[in-house]
C-alpha cells in the first residue's frame, strides 16, 4: 500500500500542528465556535449529542497493521474501546474530549493516517473497490488513481469552502462494488478502442434529501488529464453551486438545474484552459504511485489446496463461511475473507479494540499486513492462502467475526443513528438490532437468500437507504421515532434508487413490516429469484397491499 | 483613517477607501472620494472612461463580490493595478476561484486583496490562491493579533497543488519517492 514519502508526511505534520494551534486558540476564547467550526470539520470533529464524534479518513478503505494496532489503541486511550466503521470507509469515535483530538491526530500523524477533511464543505475521503488488485474483474488497480487525487485534494487551497461536501468514488471493476453512481464524481476507469487507459466521468449524484444517480458527462478522459478534468468539475461548482440553501447546495442540485449537457459545456470550456497545463499527469508520477500498490509476494500454489477442500467436506459451519465470506482471488491457491463486523448483538460496522489488534496479527499473519474496509462496514482480508482459511475462520470465529452472513439479510448497512448523531431523526441502531434478532435463524436466513437491507437514521443517508433491498429510514412524526420503508432499491451496475411502500411505522412495528415483506417474497418469488428481482418483476404493489393489509386490520381492532 | 493590513506577509498601514454601493443607488451617481479607492464593479463599468487615468495609477481599484463574474473584468486588467475580492462570509469558497482565474487564466500581476470575512485561518489558503494583501474585518485582530496571524501564512510549506503561489504541482517540483523517516 502507498507509503508516505518526506513530502507526505511534512505537509501532514504540519496539518497537525496547524490545529493544535487552532485548537489551543479556540480553548484560549480567541476563535469563535462558527469561526472554529469548519475547522474542527474539517479535521474529523463534529461536537455531538453525546460527546464529540470523531471522523478518521481510511483513504480507499486501505489499513496496515500498525494502522490498525493504532485504531486499537486509540479506541482504549481516548474512547470507549471501539470504534465505528461507515459507509464511506471512515472510522468513527463517539467519546474522545475536545481537548485531546490535536493528540490523538498526532498519533494517527505518526502511522501515515488523518482525520482530514472527513467533514466539512469540502472534497472528502475518496473510495474504491475494496478488492482492488485481487479481483477478477478487474480492469486495472484503481489505488494509484484514488492516492494521486487524494494528495492533489489534500489541502487544497481552493476548494475547502464548497457549497457543500463533495465525494469522490473511483469504479475500476466490471461489477461496480462502489455504487458510482451516488457520487458527485464517479470515476469509471475504461480503457479506449485504442487500449488506452482513461476514465468515464459521472456527476451530479447523491443521495440525501433529494436522491439523484449521476450522469456521464465524459464518455472518455485519457489518464494524464485526471486532475485537470476534477478541477474543472469543481471550479464549475465552486462558483455556481447554490449558496442561499443548504439543502439544494449539492453538485447534483446544480447539474439537475442546468441539464448535464449545459454542465458538460461549462465543465468543457473551464477545461479547455487548464487542459495540458501543469496538473497534467506524467508517466513518472503515475509510476512512481503506481509502485506502492505492486503485488504482494505470493507464493506459486496449486489451484485448489488439498488441505482446504477436505477441511471443506469434513466442517459443515467452515464450508458455510467459506460459502458466504470467502471470495474468489485472481491468484491460484488465493481467496479473500470478508470479515463480518454485523454479529447480532453488536451495532452494524461498530468494533473492539481487541477485535482490532486480532484482525491487524490476521492481517500479519495471513494478507500481508493489509486490510480493507467495505462500503457495507465489513472489513476484508484480501490476500489469504486457502491453506490458512481454516486457521483463520477458526480465531475469527473464537473474536465473533466469523458470522457467515456476508450478502445476507442481517449484513445490515446502518448509520450510527439517534444514539449517537445530532442529525438524527430516529434510532437506526436498536432497528438492525431487532431485524437481526427476529431473523437469526442461519437456515432461514439462507432461505432468504442474498438481500440488502440498509438503514439510515435520516435523510442524511449515511447507511444509504436508498439503494437497499429493504430501505428504512428514520423519520420524526411529533417527536416521535417513525420509519419509512422503500423496497427495490439496489447498488451495483443498475443501481437504482427504492421505491417508499406507504406510510410510515412506528418502532415497535417495524420489525413486523420487514417480516411481511419477506413473507411476500417468499409466497410470490419465482424459484432462484432474488427479493430484489422478485419486486422488478412485480412491482411495489403486492409488497404494499400485504404489509398494510395486516395493519389496517391491527388498527381496526385498536379503535373499535 | 488608516488600518492595518497584511501585504506580502508584513503588517502595514493602508488608507484605501471602500466605496460601496447602497442598494438600489445607481454607480454612475455614486460618489468616488479622492485618494486610495476601491470601487464596485458595478461604479468600474459604469464609469469605466472617467475612472481610467486614476486606475492606471494606481490609486483607485475595483472590487468584485463573491456572486460576480470576474471576467468581466478581462479587458480592463492591463489599466488596473489594484482588485478587491469581498468575502461576505469566511465560509464562501467563490473569491478563491476568482482568485485563482485572475492569477492563473488572466494573468493579473497587480495587488489582489482580500477584504471582509478574512481570518487567520484561511491566510495559507488564500495566499496560495494569489491573494498578496490580507484585508481582515476592521476591529476582527488587534496588533499583536494580526502579527501574530501573518505566521499563517506558512501552515503549509510544500503544498501538493500547483496554484498561484506554486507555479508547478508537487508532482513536477520535487523529487519525490524519498521514504518518510517515520516508516519502520
Ligand atoms: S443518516 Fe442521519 S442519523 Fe444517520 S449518521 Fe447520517 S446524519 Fe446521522
Amino acid at each position: 500500500m502507498y507509503q508516505y514519502d518526506s513530502y507526505d508526511q511534512q505537509t501532514l505534520n504540519e496539518r497537525v500542528a496547524q490545529f493544535r494551534n487552532q485548537t489551543q486558540r479556540y480553548l484560549a476564547g480567541e476563535l469563535s465556535d462558527d469561526e472554529f467550526r469548519p475547522l474542527r470539520l474539517q479535521n474529523g470533529l463534529y461536537l455531538q449529542r453525546q460527546a464529540p464524534m470523531f471522523r478518521i479518513s481510511v483513504p480507499y478503505g486501505h489499513l496496515a497493521s500498525r494502522q490498525l494496532r493504532k485504531l486499537a489503541h486509540l479506541a482504549r486511550a481516548y474512547d470507549r474501546g471501539y470504534a465505528h466503521f461507515t459507509t464511506r470507509t471512515n472510522v468513527q469515535f463517539n467519546w474522545p474530549r475536545l481537548e485531546d483530538v490535536p493528540e490523538m491526530l498526532a498519533e494517527l500523524a505518526s502511522v501515515e493516517m488523518h482525520a482530514n477533511q472527513t467533514s466539512g464543505n469540502c472534497i472528502r475521503n475518496i473510495t474504491a473497490d475494496p478488492f482492488a488488485g485481487v479481483a477478477a474483474d478487474e480492469i486495472t488497480d484503481p489505488r494509484p488513481w484514488a492516492e494521486i487525487l487524494r494528495q492533489w485534494a489534500a489541502y487544497h487551497p481552493e476548494f475547502a469552502f464548497l457549497p457543500r461536501k463533495f465525494k469522490i468514488a473511483f469504479n475500476s471493476a466490471r461489477e461496480d462494488r462502489v455504487v458510482l453512481r451516488v457520487y458527485d464524481i464517479g470515476l469509471d476507469l475504461v480503457r479506449n478502442a485504442d487500449g488506452e487507459l482513461g476514465f468515464r466521468v459521472l456527476a451530479g449524484g447523491g443521495l440525501g434529501r433529494t436522491p439523484i444517480l449521476g450522469e456521464e458527462i465524459a464518455p472518455f478522459v485519457a489518464w494524464p488529464h485526471l486532475i485537470t478534468y476534477c478541477e474543472a468539475i469543481l471550479r464549475v461548482y465552486n462558483r455556481y453551486g447554490r449558496r442561499d440553501n443548504l439543502w439544494k447546495a449539492r453538485i447534483k442540485i446544480l447539474v439537475r438545474a442546468l441539464g448535464a449537457a449545459e454542465f458538460r459545456r461549462q465543465v468543457e470550456e473551464e477545461w479547455r484552459h487548464t487542459k495540458d497545463g501543469p496538473d497534467t499527469l506524467t508517466v513518472e508520477e503515475v509510476e512512481r504511485v503506481a509502485a506502492h500498490f505492486a503485488p504482494p509476494p505470493y507464493e506459486t500454489l496449486p489451484a485448489r489446496d488439498p488441505g482446504f477442500e477436505s477441511l471443506l467436506d469434513a466442517d459443515k459451519a467452515f464450508a458455510g463461511w467459506v460459502r458466504r465470506n470467502v471470495r474468489e482471488h485472481r491468484r491460484p491457491g488465493y481467496a479473500s475473507v470478508v470479515l463480518s463486523l454485523k454479529k447480532t448483538g453488536s451495532a452494524p460496522g461498530d468494533i473492539r479494540a481487541e477485535q482490532l489488534d486480532r484482525i491487524a496479527d490476521w492481517a500479519d499473519r495471513f494478507s500481508f499486513g493489509e486490510a480493507r474496509m467495505t462500503h457495507e462496514q465489513n472489513l476484508a482480508l484480501a490476500d489469504v492462502r486457502q491453506a490458512d482459511l481454516h486457521a483463520l475462520w477458526l480465531e475469527a470465529r473464537e473474536a465473533g467475526l466469523a458470522t457467515p452472513n456476508i450478502g445476507l439479510l442481517t449484513d445490515i448497512i446502518c448509520c450510527p443513528g439517534g444514539d449517537f448523531c445530532n442529525l438524527a431523526n430516529a434510532r437506526s441502531i436498536p432497528v438492525a438490532d431487532a431485524i437481526q434478532q427476529r431473523f437469526d435463524d442461519l437456515d432461514y436466513l439462507h432461505d432468504i437468500g442474498e438481500i440488502e437491507l440498509n438503514i439510515s437514521g435520516c435523510m442524511n443517508s449515511c447507511g444509504h437507504h436508498h439503494v437497499g433491498h429493504i430501505g428504512i429510514l428514520g423519520v420524526d412524526k411529533n417527536d416521535e421515532e417513525w420509519y419509512q420503508v422503500s423496497i427495490g432499491g439496489c447498488q451495483g451496475n443498475d443501481t437504482t434508487l427504492g421505491k417508499v411502500i406507504g406510510p410510515s411505522f412506528a418502532r415497535d412495528e417495524i420489525v413486523g413490516a420487514v417480516e411481511r415483506l419477506l413473507d411476500t417474497y417468499v409466497a410470490l418469488r419465482h424459484e432462484d429469484e432474488r427479493f430484489i428481482d422478485t419486486v422488478r418483476r412485480i412491482g411495489i404493489e403486492p409488497f404494499r397491499e400485504r404489509v398494510y393489509e395486516n395493519r389496517v386490520h391491527k388498527r381496526k381492532t385498536v379503535h373499535v | 483613517m488608516s488600518e492595518r493590513i497584511i501585504r506580502n506577509g508584513r503588517v502595514v498601514e493602508d488608507t484605501r477607501q471602500l466605496v460601496t454601493l447602497a442598494p438600489g443607488a445607481d454607480p454612475a451617481e455614486t460618489a468616488v472620494p479622492a485618494g486610495a479607492v476601491l470601487v464596485p464593479l458595478g461604479v468600474w463599468r459604469a464609469r469605466r472612461d472617467e475612472l481610467l487615468e486614476r486606475a492606471r495609477s494606481g490609486e483607485l481599484g475595483v472590487w468584485i463580490d463573491a456572486g460576480e463574474d470576474v471576467s468581466l473584468l478581462a479587458d480592463d486588467l492591463a489599466a488596473l493595478r489594484v482588485i478587491g475580492v469581498h468575502f461576505p462570509r469566511f465560509t464562501d469558497g467563490r473569491g478563491y476561484s476568482t482568485a485563482a482565474l485572475l492569477r492563473g487564466r488572466l494573468g493579473y500581476s497587480g495587488e489582489l486583496r482580500a477584504f471582509g470575512e478574512v481570518l487567520r485561518d484561511q491566510f495559507n489558503y488564500l495566499t496560495r490562491c494569489g491573494f498578496d494583501v490580507l484585508q481582515p474585518r476592521s476591529g476582527r485582530y488587534d496588533a499583536p493579533a494580526l502579527e501574530a496571524a501573518c505566521a499563517s501564512i506558512a501552515d503549509f510549506t510544500e503544498p501538493y497543488q500547483h496554484s498561484a503561489s506554486h507555479p508547478q504541482p508537487l508532482f513536477r517540483r520535487a523529487r519525490r519517492g524519498t521514504p518518510s523517516p517515520s516508516h519502520p
